[in-house]
Formats: structure tokens, C-alpha cells, sequence
């Protein structure tokens, strides 16, 4: 707590103008930057799923697996970043025992219960429940008990009941494309219905929010194939991996457009709170909100993309070789990241730094140790990673394991 | 010295038939917990209509609540020998309504208020928690206006350094008690409430800690504590209300700028004051419906 002091001390020399002496501590710190930079991921990840399952989009298909994977990865580690940050983690189960419904917040654990044990967990369960029981007969040991405490005992590989499990999966996509929308939306109504804070405070922000999530979902996929075929040794599909850089093309497009509405709506109404946002973008914000979220995040990522994806054509504008596109997909895609993570970073801290009396900024000082520290939120962004990992050992994602079925999985 | 805990609880308890009473469900979820864990395996697992075990908890914990104050199921003896535990049983909420009224120009920025809040409260003495704290407005003839508070203007003011001054005034800030207050709006579980008298206090056994409340009031009048890592604010010193004594700040204020008392009562202070002036309140346009008044405020302020 001493620190904790200190630090606040050097934040109160810091200030600038006049802000509410309460205003010196900032209380929303990294983690609840990192909360819907997760959740993002999530509901991003599972969008690009249903193309495939729901929008008969089959270049995608060899993400398909690899995208509800990690949709349930991070998604696992979506509340921890909540959790760490309460200033009594042992009383969380009350939102869950007496929530208040008049609260946005308090909808969280509803929100989150529905959308992995209904959406997620039964339709990874409905896509692997064939593969797990054929691998399971040819398993020993742990692997054979993962699966076959896997499948439940639902053993039946008749045709009717994989075309039964088929259509189920399809129908919960259904159901979770208008979830994954809740989950992110929801998310993005948390900030945008504090009606006391002027930056936060936009019926625009959870639409911001949904296709932010779709556009970082989307690159992190990319990614991760990527990755993945790399380690793997495996060819890279181009056509999926032109698919993806043409739908990262088109939901950045959308997103920097509502982005720049809202921008340009705030900037023409001109509220009292105008003069103080502007000095707050053009001084504290201006390297994450001008450089990292619109320059390196935004409108690099899109030129490249615009220009070497076949987003416009079924050629592109500038034809590349396969290797090049790979690259040039690779460095948008990771650009893209940093940028939505300083989407989060501009809304959550943003928010925080400029007074409420419209007089004055403070500064936000990121501390190492502690469990609000950086520390903690770096290992709550690589957690979701070896949850991953873990996830891709047991039930495989890629094609040729679901091909391979009587012989031992490839992953 | 009263702590916060000692303060908020009994109040709640006091104010009995609330509709959200947290003192009242924790009993009842003491009593029922079980219960509650098979609902919530059940609503996890099957992913079923959500509202339905929180709505019923809600309900329960009402009847539950509304129980001892009713005093028809619990025996004579029984609440007898309660009511002699509880000094503030013959407190009775729903006859009350309070408010306070500020005037602008009788405050002399002595911060005597200030010091008086954070002894009487327990307030931590660092230059960033405070339940009330004054500001000193200074407006300059090209226009700028300088606000300042140092150290919530428990010290009172250094002399005036600004030149070409205009009009200076100090206005004294606290927790608005709004009676549409977003933060109990916003609380997830009902830790933050409004008491039947008007009053907006914080249940410190069950706040979280999330600061959803933080951030949803627009006047900056809360904070976390350091040590109880629950949210924070002014009470109207709540437990020398139910002793019929007025707030801590009111009492010290040695101009009388503060004037406490009910809202709805036709001969008090604050009736008074409230016919002689001119009223406002701060950030209007918020639809908060503060109930602290403000006579003689500029437009300047915020």
C-alpha cells in the first residue's frame, strides 16, 4: 500500500489543471484494458467460424476448428482480468446470487455463462463428438480417457446421428452469431452507458466495439494459422489465407468508419467537453490513439491489405507472389493486434485521464508488481495461449486429423 | 471516531422495508445458500432463463427483509430484546427526507468542513481521498478561470497569485445523494443504495470492489478506501442523522454556509433557505436530481 501512495503522490505532481482531488487515483487500470481486448478476441474468433459453418464461406474451412478453440481459450480467461481487479475477488459470486438488474455489470455472468456453456462448449462438443469416439477406440492411456469422458457416452457414429450432430452445430452457430454480438456488445454498453463520462458515454461505442472484435478475431486467426502451418511444416491454404486478408479488409473498413463517425460527430457537436478531449488526444493519447490505434493500427494495415488482398476482385491490385502476400498478411494482421489493443487502451484509459470537471488530465502510471501490475496482465495475455495449446494436443484442429481418424492423431 | 463499516450497517438495518436492503439478503442468503448453488449449477448448466434465480433471490430477500420490521412473525419477546440491542430502532426512516443546501457566498474556504469530515469519518488523511473538500474558483478579466484545491482545502487557501482577477469564490463539494443516483444504478450487486430517507450509502460487507460506481458518478465524490478496498463516499455522517445531529461538516461550518435538514418539511433551515434563494444544482442536465442546493453558484462551475 506504501507504493501504492507514493505512486499517487507522484501522480498528483503530474495532474494537469484542475481535477477532483478523487480523480488522482485512476481505477480502471491494464486489466480492464486487456477484459475487452479478451472478449474482443472471443467474439471475433467465433464470427469467423460461422462464416464457414453458417455462410458456406469453405475457403475458411481450415480455420474453422482453430477458430472455436480459441474462442473457448480465451474466453476461459475472459473473467480473470474482471476478477483480479476487484477489490474483493471473494465476493464476485454475488453477481451471480444477487445481481442487480438494473446494472449493465451485473448481466456479466449471465452474459458469459450463456455464451460458453451454450454456445461454445456444445458446439465444440456437437464438431469433435465423431472424432472423439474414432480416436478414442484407437487411444491408450490418458489421451483415450480425455476422449471418451469427451464424447459423454454418446458412442453413436450411425449416419443419422453425426448428420444430427452436423445440424445441431449449424443451428447453435445460428444462435451464436447474434450471442457473440451480445457478449461483445454488452461489453462495449458497460462504458458506452456512463452517462457521466463524455468519452465513453456514445450509442456508437458497443457498434465500435463489435467490429473492433470482429477485426482482431479475424487477425488473430490469421495469425495463429499461420503460425501454426509454419510449426507444422504444412503448406499455407492461400485461399483461405487470401479469404481472411480480404475479410480483415473489409471489417477494418467498417470499424475505422464508425470510428471516424463517431470522431467526427463529437468534433462537429462540439460539447462542453470538446476543448478537454482535444487537449487529451493531442498530449496524453497522441502516441496510442494517433500513431498506434489510427497510423500503424488502422490505416497501414488497410493500405497494405487494399492493395495486396483480392478484396476488391478475385485478383488483386497489385498481383504478389504467394510468399509476399504471406508476409504482407503476417505484418497487417500483428499491426491490426497492437492497433485494437490500443483501441482498448484509448477507450478504458482515455476515459480516465481527463477530469470530469472538463479542467484538467491526470496521468496513468502502470505498475510492474501487484496483481493489478503489468506483470499480471502479461501472463493473462499468454494464458489463453497455453490453454490453447493444451486444447490443440487433446481434441486437434486441423483437417487431416479429422481424416486420419483410425490412425493415430496427427497433431 | 466512527469506522464505515460500524456506520453504514446498522443503518441499513435501521431503514428495514428498502427494496434493496444488502443486510437483509445476506441473511437470507446465509440462510439459503445451499439453495442458491444448486439454482446456479443448474442455471450454468443448462444455460437457462437467466433473470430466474436472481429474480427469485431478489423477491426472497425482500420478504426476508421485510420480516423484522413487520414484527408479525417474529415473537413480542424476541423483538423487544432486539430493539434493546439496536439503538437506532426508534429511528423511523420514512419519516425523513433530507437535504442540504450550500451557500456560495458565505463559504470562506476555511476547510474546517473538510478536517471535520475526515476525523468524524475516518477518512484517509492522503491528498486523494476525501468525502467532501472545497474548491476556490478564480476568474480572470480575459476570461480563464483557475481552480484549485489543494489538498481538498483542508488547510484553507494560499493567497491569490493570479492577476487581473475578476471574481473569486469557494465552493464546497460532497456527495450529491442524488435521487436518481447512477451509482446505484450501475452496482452489480446492489452494494450501493439509496435508504428511504433519501440518503446514498455503501454497503462496505458487500461491495466488491469493482468501482463501477467510481465511474459512474459525475461529481468525482467517490473513491476506494486503501484499506478496505470497498467504495467510499459521504454518508451525511448517517449514523448522527438517526441520532437526530446534523452532519459533521455542517456543524463545524463557522459561516453557516452548510444548511442541513428535510426537504419536504415546511418550517426548517433548509425550507427557509430554500425560499430565499435562487437554486441550482450541479450538472442538471445529467437527470441526477441532486439534493445538495446550491444559492449563489456561477455558472462557471462544474
Amino acid at each position: 500500500m506504501e507504493s501504492h501512495i507514493q505512486t499517487l503522490m507522484e501522480v498528483l505532481q503530474q495532474t494537469k489543471g484542475y481535477i477532483y482531488p478523487n480523480e488522482v487515483e485512476l481505477h480502471w487500470g491494464l486489466l480492464v484494458v486487456v477484459y475487452p481486448y479478451v472478449t474482443g478476441l472471443v467474439a471475433g474468433a467465433f464470427i469467423l467460424a460461422s462464416l464457414e459453418r453458417v455462410f458456406n464461406v469453405r475457403e475458411v474451412q481450415p480455420t474453422y476448428r482453430l477458430s472455436l478453440l480459441t474462442a473457448l481459450a480465451f474466453l476461459l480467461v475472459a473473467p480473470l482480468p474482471l476478477l483480479a481487479h476487484l477489490g474483493h475477488p471473494e465476493r464476485s459470486f454475488e453477481i451471480f446470487l444477487t445481481p442487480n438488474l438494473n446494472s449493465a455489470m451485473a448481466m456479466f455472468g449471465f452474459v458469459y455463462a450463456w455464451y460458453l456453456a451454450v454456445v461454445l462448449l456444445l458446439e465444440i462438443w456437437f464438431d469433435y463428438r465423431k472424432d472423439a469416439v474414432i480416436w478414442s477406440r484407437h487411444e491408450t492411456g490418458f489421451r483415450r480417457l480425455v476422449h471418451r469422458v469427451f464424447t459423454l457416452g454418446a458412442n453413436d457414429l450411425s449416419e443419422h446421428a453425426v448428420r444430427f450432430d452436423r445440424s445441431a452445430g449449424k443451428f447453435i452457430t445460428v444462435i451464436g452469431i447474434p450471442s457473440a454480438f451480445l457478449l461483445h456488445g454488452y461489453v462495449g454498453f458497460i462504458f458506452g452507458s456512463v452517462k457521466a463520462n463524455p468519452w465513453w458515454s456514445s450509442v456508437l461505442i458497443p457498434v465500435v466495439f463489435l467490429f473492433s472484435a470482429m477485426v482482431s478475431g479475424i487477425a488473430l486467426i490469421l495469425i495463429l494459422y499461420m503460425l501454426t502451418s509454419l510449426f507444422r511444416r504444412m503448406e499455407i491454404d492461400m485461399r483461405c489465407a487470401d479469404k481472411l486478408g480480404s475479410f480483415l479488409f473489409y471489417a477494418l473498413i467498417i470499424d475505422f468508419s464508425l470510428e471516424m463517425l463517431d470522431f467526427i460527430h463529437r468534433l462537429y457537436e462540439a460539447e462542453e467537453s470538446i476543448g478537454i478531449l482535444s487537449q487529451m488526444i493531442s498530449s496524453r493519447l497522441f502516441i496510442s490513439l494517433v500513431v498506434l490505434q489510427i497510423l500503424l493500427g488502422t490505416v497501414v494495415p488497410l493500405v497494405l491489405l487494399g492493395i495486396f488482398s483480392p478484396a476488391f476482385h478475385t485478383r488483386a491490385f497489385v498481383h504478389a507472389p504467394a510468399e509476399l502476400r504471406r508476409l504482407i498478411y503476417f505484418c497487417a494482421a500483428i499491426l491490426i493486434e497492437v492497433g485494437i489493443f490500443s483501441t482498448r487502451w484509448n477507450v478504458v484509459i482515455g476515459g480516465q485521464i481527463f477530469s470530469k470537471s472538463l479542467r484538467g488530465l491526470t496521468v496513468y502510471k502502470v505498475e510492474l508488481l501487484g496483481l493489478e501490475g503489468l506483470l499480471t496482465s502479461v501472463f493473462l495475455l499468454i494464458l489463453p495461449f497455453v490453454i490453447l495449446y493444451v486444447l490443440v494436443k487433446f481434441l486437434p484442429p486441423w483437417p487431416e486429423a479429422e481424416a486420419a481418424a483410425p490412425s493415430e492423431p496427427n497433431s | 471516531m466512527k469506522g464505515p463499516e460500524s456506520e453504514t450497517m446498522p443503518d441499513s438495518r435501521a431503514t428495514g422495508g428498502g427494496a434493496n436492503q444488502p443486510v437483509d439478503r445476506r441473511e437470507f442468503l446465509s440462510r439459503s445458500l445451499p439453495a442458491g448453488w444448486v439454482l446456479l449449477a443448474a442455471f450454468t448448466g443448462c444455460g437457462g432463463e437467466p433473470s430466474a434465480p436472481a429474480g427469485g433471490s431478489e423477491a426472497s430477500a425482500r420478504e426476508a427483509g421485510s420480516a423484522p420490521d413487520s414484527g408479525s412473525q417474529a415473537p413480542a419477546s424476541e423483538v423487544e430484546t432486539s430493539a434493546a440491542r439496536d439503538p437506532l430502532a426508534g429511528y423511523d426512516p420514512s419519516q425523513h427526507k433530507y437535504a442540504m443546501a450550500i451557500d456560495v457566498d458565505r463559504c470562506i474556504g476555511c476547510g474546517r468542513c473538510v478536517e471535520a469530515c475526515k476525523t468524524e469519518n475516518d477518512v484517509p488523511r492522503e491528498p486523494f481521498y476525501f468525502r467532501t473538500w472545497i474548491e476556490r474558483y478564480v476568474i480572470q478579466r480575459n476570461g480563464n478561470t483557475v481552480v484549485t484545491s489543494p489538498n481538498g482545502g483542508i488547510s484553507g487557501f494560499p493567497p491569490v497569485e493570479e492577476a487581473e482577477i475578476l471574481r473569486t469564490f469557494f465552493v464546497p463539494k460532497l456527495c450529491n445523494h442524488c435521487d436518481h443516483p447512477p451509482c446505484v444504478q450501475v452496482c452489480p450487486v446492489g452494494a450501493t443504495f439509496k435508504t428511504e430517507d433519501g440518503v446514498v450509502l455503501v454497503d462496505h460487507d458487500y461491495c466488491i470492489g469493482c468501482r463501477y460506481c467510481i465511474q459512474a458518478c459525475p461529481y468525482g465524490a467517490r473513491f476506494l478506501h486503501p484499506v478496505t478496498r470497498t467504495a467510499e463516499k459521504c454518508t451525511f455522517c448517517y449514523h448522527r442523522l438517526v441520532k437526530g445531529l446534523v452532519p459533521a461538516c455542517v456543524e463545524m461550518c463557522p459561516t453557516q454556509a452548510r444548511i442541513f435538514g428535510e426537504l419536504n418539511a415546511r418550517s426548517s433551515p433548509l425550507a427557509r433557505f430554500q425560499r430565499m434563494h435562487k437554486i441550482q444544482t450541479l450538472k442538471s442536465h445529467l437527470n441526477t436530481e441532486p439534493k445538495v442546493l446550491y444559492a449563489n453558484l456561477d455558472g462557471e462551475v462544474s
